[in-house]
């Protein structure tokens, strides 16, 4: 095998010394760590070399010699870095050499087979130049992960390239020398020009143990608030499991005891998912006081509330709407006064109620040139009808008193834009509280309806469904059982079109709502398991994400040895979101589209969008 | 050393193949593919302009016009920058690896490097699409067994030469595999 010699292109420039490094002797490479220089003591570079094995486990030894032809004028010391290898003994022992007048390299390598040293061909040398800083700094992501592979297995297992990498990781006690440093031995490496580090970043480190402490303390009391027993009690505990901004919050509060917990991270994956968490919720509150920004600035809400008519008068029901009116006039004087008045959003349930109650009269008609069952059609249309008058009553009650909930909620949104999302789906979901009750109507009735169809069909053919065996077995009716079951079966599918269509235009409605509602979900999951941390990073650090590397082949000339430089190569950004997703409470469809034809053709109650289970990624 | 030979891909087009021996252990080889001509990119930018200038007549509409240059700058941009691949290496070190590289019209490239260690063999495989086709495929070996093939890696797969293309670089690889397994048998 050709022997590779990896070389830090930071030494390419330094004194003549000694290369210092690790040999691997698997992929017959040597590493070279750093170049020690003269003067030196043998006893000394031992020394420190037997220390940084100590702390890094990382079998560091004298490779060889480097001599810089440009630098030193005297021939001699090429006899003098011979000399050396006697001195520190490691086979191979390389020589490497840049030639004065050229720009081409020498490399050498000996080894000790005989007495006499074998002097192998040049040619069989390889250089490979690597920037140690960004192999120092970079996370290696092997390509594929096989499922039946333990863990420890990959690193064996990953190839020569992986032990590259982690060898100068682990060496960076070595690198902690700097010319600046009073000791005996003077190296030569990435960081021999000073210790890399900013002032911002060390003033952090310090602030933040104290701030996490705090911080820690203060969610730790909201978990336990939240977690109480009070909020397992019926009423809270229904109301937290159906509306989703609880849900929100709590998955934020997670987020945030895990950023601000006082365990340090233990692996750069954890790390990453930290950073990720932290600017994800950084960017949500940050959007969120963008939003709050826009609805106050250019008085949103008061031209939203200008926008509020009073409620179109419809035939019928004046009676109620005057006596609400009054209602509203005596409990909010104060009503007119200031920006904060009526939001658009409850103008927009008095008009949803108004398209309903139109289309219930549409209904009741010859919809679509339909003709229905006159007496079914009125009593449901009127049972609707009813139905909405009582919604719209019920939203004048509450308007006085709205205005002041909504202004507070719409403060929420400094909790994030997530938050404020999840309350505008609530909201929708109150809103349109009475196109979810007219679906389940509609939903039971025809459930009903095909059932008893499908009952009394069985009976037509002499069969009966078997509750016991699951099946459907024969049975002998009496005379009067058939008679009273052909008549039922007539009336029931002479009615069935007009109660399917009734359940037509719900569901539909309701899917409508539903699909508005898990827009509004996935946004929200997005926002939350973006990994903008990592994104921003492979943007603006490519090289400490890296898939692999790279060669390119440096110019040469025959009988020199071959020089390749290797550069990191950065990961594409489809696998960093695959990586580093954040977990999340998706929001995934429950039900295949087989599935979900066939639970509308039985009338069963569907609820697409369940996301309360713990669903982690 | 270096030389230039011309042939032909699988649809008739020219290709040119590039081979450089850097050294016993170590060759490249580049092939390029014709590049964009104006031609084409003027038929295209025309037929979608004239398409927008009727559209334009008949709904009197001007966004249709900006919408239509915005659309033919950013397809260009995106035809050059993720589709139209210009030239494709492939790098061949003993005792190192394998690299591959594609460089895009827009200057962008993307490369792949394969240990030494997983490379089982280069072959070429004949594939049935409406005609018999030839392409060359490196065999990774699966970690685990190392007897048996866990991946086939497709190599040239825009340029897609022709078999006489192949077995040249097919004969080189084959010498440089030869050689790494003559070393790693003996210690």
């Amino acid at each position: 095998m050709v022997l590779k010699a990896f070389f830090p292109t930071c030494c390419a420039s330094a004194d003549s010394g000694l290369l210092v490094g690790r040999w691997v002797p698997e992929q017959n490479s040597a590493v070279v760590l750093a170049v020690v220089h003269f003067p030196f003591i043998p006893i000394q570079v031992k020394e420190l070399l037997a220390q940084v094995q100590k702390v890094s486990q990382v079998h560091v030894a004298v490779l060889g010699t480097w001599c810089h032809r440009q630098q030193e004028p005297k021939e001699s010391l090429g006899h003098f870095l011979e000399g050396l290898g006697a001195i520190f003994s490691h086979d191979p022992w390389l020589q490497l050499c840049r030639e004065r007048g050229t720009r081409f390299w020498s490399c050498k390598a000996y080894h000790q087979v005989s007495t006499t040293p074998d002097k192998s061909i040049e040619d069989q040398v390889m250089l490979i130049f690597y920037d140690q800083r960004k192999v120092l700094l970079s996370w290696l992501h092997p390509p594929t992960v096989l499922p039946d592979c333990q863990a420890g297995d990959t690193t064996a297992s990953a190839g020569g390239l992986a032990d590259i990498f982690d060898t100068v990781a682990r060496s960076e006690v070595l690198f902690q020398n700097n010319q600046f440093d009073e000791g005996p031995v003077r190296l030569s490496h990435w960081q021999s020009e000073g210790v890399e580090a900013s002032i911002l970043v060390e003033l952090t480190k310090q602030a933040s143990g104290p701030v996490c402490l705090l911080l820690a303390s203060l969610l730790s009391l909201l978990s336990a608030v939240s977690a109480c027993r009070l909020w397992k009690l019926w009423p809270l505990s229904f109301i937290r499991r159906k509306l989703s901004t609880c849900e929100q919050l709590q998955h934020r509060l997670k987020h945030l005891s895990l950023i601000f917990s006082t365990q340090k991270a233990q692996s750069p994956t954890q790390l990453m998912k930290k950073a990720n968490m932290l600017v994800s919720v950084l960017i949500d509150v940050a959007l969120g006081l963008l939003l709050l920004s826009w609805l106050h600035n250019n008085n949103r809400i008061g031209q939203l509330a200008n926008a509020l008519v009073p409620v179109a008068d419809v035939s019928g029901f004046g009676l109620c709407h005057i006596s609400a009116s009054t209602c509203q006039v005596c409990l909010s004087p104060g009503a007119g006064v200031g920006s904060f008045q009526l939001p658009e959003l409850w103008e927009y349930g008095e008009r949803v109620a108004e398209e309903l109650q139109h289309l219930l009269q549409w209904l009741m008609g010859a919809p679509a040139g339909l003709k229905m069952n006159r007496a079914l059609d009125q009593v449901l249309g009127r049972f609707f009808l009813y139905h909405i008058h009582l919604w719209i009553s019920y939203i004048h009650l509450m308007s006085p008193f709205i205005e002041h909930i909504l202004w507070h909620v719409g403060l929420s949104a400094c909790l994030g834009m997530t938050v404020a999302l999840s309350i505008l789906s609530d909201i929708i979901a109150l809103l349109t509280f009475h196109i979810y009750c007219f679906y389940v109507y509609g939903a039971r009735l025809y459930c009903l309806k095909i059932y008893g169809l499908s009952s009394l069909w069985r009976l037509f053919r002499g069969k009966k469904w078997n509750v016991l065996r699951q099946r459907v077995d024969s049975c002998s009716y009496d005379l009067d059982q058939l008679f009273i079951g052909t008549l039922l079966f007539t009336i029931l599918v002479f009615l069935l079109p007009t109660t399917a269509l009734y359940y037509l235009v719900f569901t539909l409605l309701r899917l409508l709502v539903v699909t508005v509602q898990g827009m509004i979900h996935l946004l929200v999951d997005l926002i939350n398991s973006l990994p903008l941390y990592s994104l921003g990073l492979r943007l603006c650090r490519p090289y400490r994400l890296a898939a692999g590397v790279k060669f390119r082949v440096l110019e040469q000339e025959a009988g020199r040895p071959l020089r390749l430089l290797m550069q990191i190569n950065p990961l594409p950004y489809n696998r960093v979101v695959h990586t580093y997703r954040l977990p999340s409470c998706g929001c995934h469809p429950k039900h295949s589209w087989g599935s979900l034809c066939r639970k509308l053709f039985f009338g069963e109650l569907i609820y697409p969008w369940r996301q309360r289970e713990d669903k982690q990624d | 050393m270096e030389d230039e030979r011309s042939f032909l891909d699988i649809c008739g087009g020219p290709l040119t193949l590039r081979r450089r021996y850097y050294s016993s252990y170590c060759r490249e080889f580049g092939l390029s593919s014709a590049r964009l001509s104006l031609r084409s990119v003027t038929a295209v930018t025309c037929t979608v302009w004239l398409v927008a200038y009727g559209l334009f007549t008949l709904f009197e509409n001007s966004m249709i016009l900006s919408s239509a240059i915005f659309i033919t700058i950013l397809g260009l941009l995106g035809y050059l920058h993720f589709v139209k691949i210009d030239q494709e290496t492939l790098l061949i070190i003993d005792s190192l690896g394998i690299q591959m590289t594609s460089s895009y019209a827009s200057g962008k490239e993307s490369t792949t490097f394969i240990e030494m260690d997983k490379v089982k063999d280069v072959i070429v495989n004949e594939a049935i699409y409406m005609k018999v086709i030839y392409y060359l495929c490196i065999l990774l070996k699966d970690p685990v067994k190392p007897h048996e093939i866990s991946q086939v890696v497709p190599v040239f797969q825009s340029t897609k030469p022709r078999l006489d293309c192949l077995i040249e670089v097919y004969r080189s690889c084959q010498e440089i595999l030869a050689r790494q397994k003559a070393t790693s048998a003996s210690p």
